[in-house]
């Protein structure tokens, strides 16, 4: 294949990994900016996601396409329901305190994958796509689902930007970022809000998860990616900027693809480790983010 | 004679508000030089510049004619500026004699225990040193706090609101302790208490607004018009 | 008793204890001690700045693996005598922890803790990159020739358990005078409340570098001991796992104590051995761990017990 399809190629794979990769973030940033937690167990979500993604399309007796979008609804609420009880049980009690979360939720992370190992087991399985469509292009087909996957996170994504802008509940959030006591004190129930956030970016890496599973296939440790590219999207994006992380997954997304194309995947993860660890040193603000 | 430590120009704004707005100060080796104004007019600001506890903008200080303008704030500590915070901030958690061996250490102590138990003893909390900082009275913590400055050693001593929360007895104690430290030691004061200042100071600046409206002895600054008015317009718009 | 004899008869009882242990101990149990010893010599090294200095990192495992390849690597490329192959591991764990301090202690708090955890991510795939140089995932064995110190085969039990005794009464002791020195307590100072240390004369960049290089140290010693005393090296140790087990083992005993790292590391190993008769849950049992220290006994086990009466304890 000549050097500019095979570019195209690369890109193309890039977007369908800018797409979830943003909404996986999302979460992530959304946690982080309502709640000023750092959630090392978030990868774990994304994990979980995509193992009752194929807990629902095996067990469910229904045409691939019906079972995928049963799992696309069902998937979100498990993992969300799962992340509101670790944010009452633990995170509450612990008052937020931002050292004391990082090591709740590490011992979140390996609970989590405990129990996918115990009650799911150690292999890696397919979830059977939707749909089957390929899409000719004059050079290589190419999947049309993958296509369909980065439609699917943009659509999702649009919904929770209008959530967050157009509705009471967003707008307690937002009000809660700001100022959690001055929140308090106009009588939201911060508490509510808090387990609501964690329970939100839990579900969008768990939707993320459950588009990307027909790709990937499920396995009890596939969260660690999503974990490491997301923190590096969200803090190249500017922490808890919402539009900087968008940009930064696009950015890092499509770098990605490229950079893991043509040298080495393990070569464009180690660029990104450090560009994240050099930026937060030498621009804690991001690099789209504004000075705070 | 030689200024001790001189600042020319000394200038600081935060936003659009000058806390302090190219103040000249000098002072001189041996004194208790007292920095009072109305609240707000940029005391605690212009001393942490002096300790470097704030970076300047613009303007220079010496300390016995070296530059310090752009030094950082242990270094100035080393060089023998001291500072007591206005808000109590000994470690809670440690020790009293751990408290005032962090600061003797730093000046280079060799006979640890020693220094300690003086330091301590200067301000009248000899024998707690096995108590925990964090469990002393307010008016114990602050005099902690004040040994400590004095372990340093320092050439300057700079207290900032020192009698704040002191009980009357204690602040006659610690009129005395001040005056034992000079001329060794050279004492800079930011004081509301104005019976303590006219009592212990022997020279006095006063800011207003970042700016120095007067310097003088305690008469001078008594009887200057300005002072007066700046003062008595200050607890107007107070009361 | 005063408060030092009492802590001096304390910290070399446990070595005594230890070192009549090993007449006592079946084989499996001996081997088993020994790697707790090593594995809390990593973790005395990780409290130095997390339990002391008050330096929450995640990236310990680079250290950790810096001293095992640092150790291992110029013997199975160059051929080199256990001795210096050693110190070089010490070296290598102390210098990274350098650099990476330099970097790092710009930050603080969150943001330290995820710079470390990158530059130890960016550290274990390099590892796997050059896996032509490192032996890559599968790591390599190090050479049975190279584990013999003035005619003691490190291959066999009671060398072994000896050699561990020795580093980890040796780190102890050092960690134990550290503690004590004025130097410990400035980074203690430093963990209370660095702006007013700050006004006390210190550096806190240079009090915190120090103090990161020391736990590079030990954290570089007890790597390049570990590959040695049990004959592997590989890009395992450089995984996140090994920079929270030190973590783990520390708030369980008691950050911030002499003994609390190698009380943790001896409970948890322990507690995972022992439930891994009836489970195979290994991962359960640490992230339980975590989350019920974190929210019932943040002081750990001996931090505890100091807040209610051994006062006297370092």
């Amino acid at each position: 294949m000549a050097f500019g399809p095979f570019l195209f190629l690369a890109l193309l794979e890039g977007t369908v990994m800018a797409a979830v990769l943003a909404l996986t973030a999302v979460g992530l940033s959304l946690v982080f900016g309502v709640m000023r937690v750092v959630n090392v167990a978030h990868g774990e979500f994304f994990m979980l996601g995509a193992v009752a993604a194929w807990f629902v399309t095996y067990y469910l007796p229904f045409p691939p396409a019906v079972t995928w979008t049963i799992a696309l609804l069902i998937a979100p609420l498990f993992v969300g329901a799962i992340a509101a009880t670790a944010d009452v049980l633990v995170l509450k009690r612990l008052k937020y305190d931002p050292e004391a979360t990082i090591v709740a939720t590490i011992g979140l992370l390996y609970i989590l994958q405990q129990a996918a190992l115990t009650f799911y087991g150690p292999d890696a399985r397919p979830v059977e796509p939707p749909f089957h469509l390929r899409l000719q292009f004059p050079w290589f087909g190419y999947s049309g689902y993958k296509l369909f996957v980065v439609l699917a996170a943009g659509l999702i994504l649009l919904a929770v930007w209008a959530f967050m802008t157009r509705t009471k509940a967003g707008l307690v959030m937002r009000a809660t970022q700001v100022d959690m006591e001055t929140a308090r004190a106009f009588g939201i129930n911060v508490d509510r809000v808090y387990a609501g956030t964690f329970a939100l970016g839990a579900a969008l890496a768990a939707a993320a998860a459950v588009l990307i599973v027909p790709i990937q296939q499920a396995h009890y440790l596939m969260g660690h990616d999503p974990l490491l590219l997301s923190f590096i999207v969200v803090i190249i994006g500017g922490l808890g900027s919402l539009r900087g992380t968008l940009v930064a997954a696009l950015i890092i997304g499509l770098s990605d693809g490229v950079i893991s194309m043509f040298f080495s995947p393990t070569l464009a993860k180690i660029i990104a480790t450090l560009l994240v660890a050099l930026v937060l040193v030498f621009r804690p603000q991001g690099l789209f983010g504004a000075k705070a | 004679m030689a200024a001790l430590m001189q600042a020319l120009g000394l200038t600081r704004h935060f936003g659009g508000i000058r806390a302090v707005d190219g103040v000249n100060f000098r002072l001189e080796p041996g004194e208790i030089h007292a920095i009072i104004g109305p609240n707000g007019a940029g005391k605690t600001t212009f001393v942490s510049l002096l300790s470097g506890r704030i970076p300047v903008q613009s303007g220079s200080i010496t300390l016995g004619g070296e530059d310090i303008t752009r030094l950082a704030a242990h270094v100035r500590v080393k060089k023998g500026i001291a500072y007591t915070f206005q808000i109590t901030s000994v470690y809670p958690k440690l020790s009293v004699f751990d408290n005032v061996a962090l600061a003797a250490q730093s000046a280079g102590a060799r006979d640890l225990g020693g220094q300690v138990a003086a330091a301590l003893a200067r301000v009248n909390l000899a024998g707690l040193e096995d108590h925990l900082a964090g469990n002393l009275s307010y008016g114990h913590q602050r005099l902690l706090e004040v040994a400590m400055g004095l372990a340093l050693k320092p050439r300057i001593l700079i207290l900032d609101e020192p009698t704040q929360g002191l009980a009357a007895g204690e602040i006659e104690g610690f009129k005395a302790l001040v005056r034992s430290l000079v001329p060794e030691t050279t004492v800079m004061l930011i004081e509301h208490n104005m019976e303590v200042v006219m009592d212990l100071a022997t020279q006095i600046t006063v800011l207003n607004f970042g700016q120095v409206l007067a310097t003088g002895t305690p008469d001078q600054i008594r009887a200057n018009p300005d002072v007066q008015s700046a003062y008595l317009g200050g607890h107007d718009a107070e009361g | 008793m005063s408060a030092s004899a009492k802590s001096w008869a304390l910290h070399l009882g446990l070595i005594a204890v230890l070192f009549a242990a090993q007449f006592g101990l079946p084989s499996y149990h001996a081997t088993n001690v020994s790697r707790i010893m090593v594995l809390a010599v990593f973790a005395m090294g990780y409290n130095i700045a997390f339990g002391y200095t008050g330096l929450l990192s995640l990236g310990h495992a680079l250290f950790f693996a810096a001293g095992m390849y640092g150790m291992g690597l110029p013997i199975w490329t160059l051929s080199w005598a256990p001795i210096p192959a050693l110190i070089a591991g010490l070296v290598a764990g102390g210098a990274l922890a350098g650099l990476v301090g330099l970097l790092a202690l710009r930050t603080a708090g969150v943001s330290f803790m995820i710079v470390t955890l990158m530059f130890a991510q960016a550290g274990y795939l390099t590892l796997l990159y050059l896996n032509t140089h490192t032996g890559g995932d599968e790591g390599f064995v190090v050479d049975s020739a190279a584990r013999v110190i003035a005619g003691f085969d490190l291959s066999t039990d009671a060398p072994r358990y000896m050699a561990a005794l020795i580093l980890f009464a040796t780190a102890m002791l050092i960690c134990l005078w550290l503690v004590r020195s004025p130097f410990g307590r400035v980074m203690v100072a430093m963990r209370e409340n660095e702006q007013r240390s700050r006004m006390l004369g210190y550096n806190p960049f240079r009090v915190k570098l120090t103090a990161l290089v020391i736990s590079g140290l030990y954290a570089g010693i007890a790597g390049a001991a570990y590959g040695m005393l049990f004959g592997y090296v590989g890009a395992t140790f450089a995984t996140i796992q090994y920079s929270i087990l030190p973590m783990l083992y520390v708030l369980l005993g008691g950050a911030g104590t002499v003994i609390g790292p190698f009380l943790g590391a001896l409970l948890m190993f322990y507690l995972i051995d022992i439930t891994s008769g009836y489970t195979t849950a290994y991962l359960f049992v640490v992230g339980a761990a975590l989350v019920v220290l974190v929210l019932f006994a943040p002081k750990g086990i001996l931090g505890t017990i100091r807040e209610r009466g051994l006062k006297w304890l370092p």
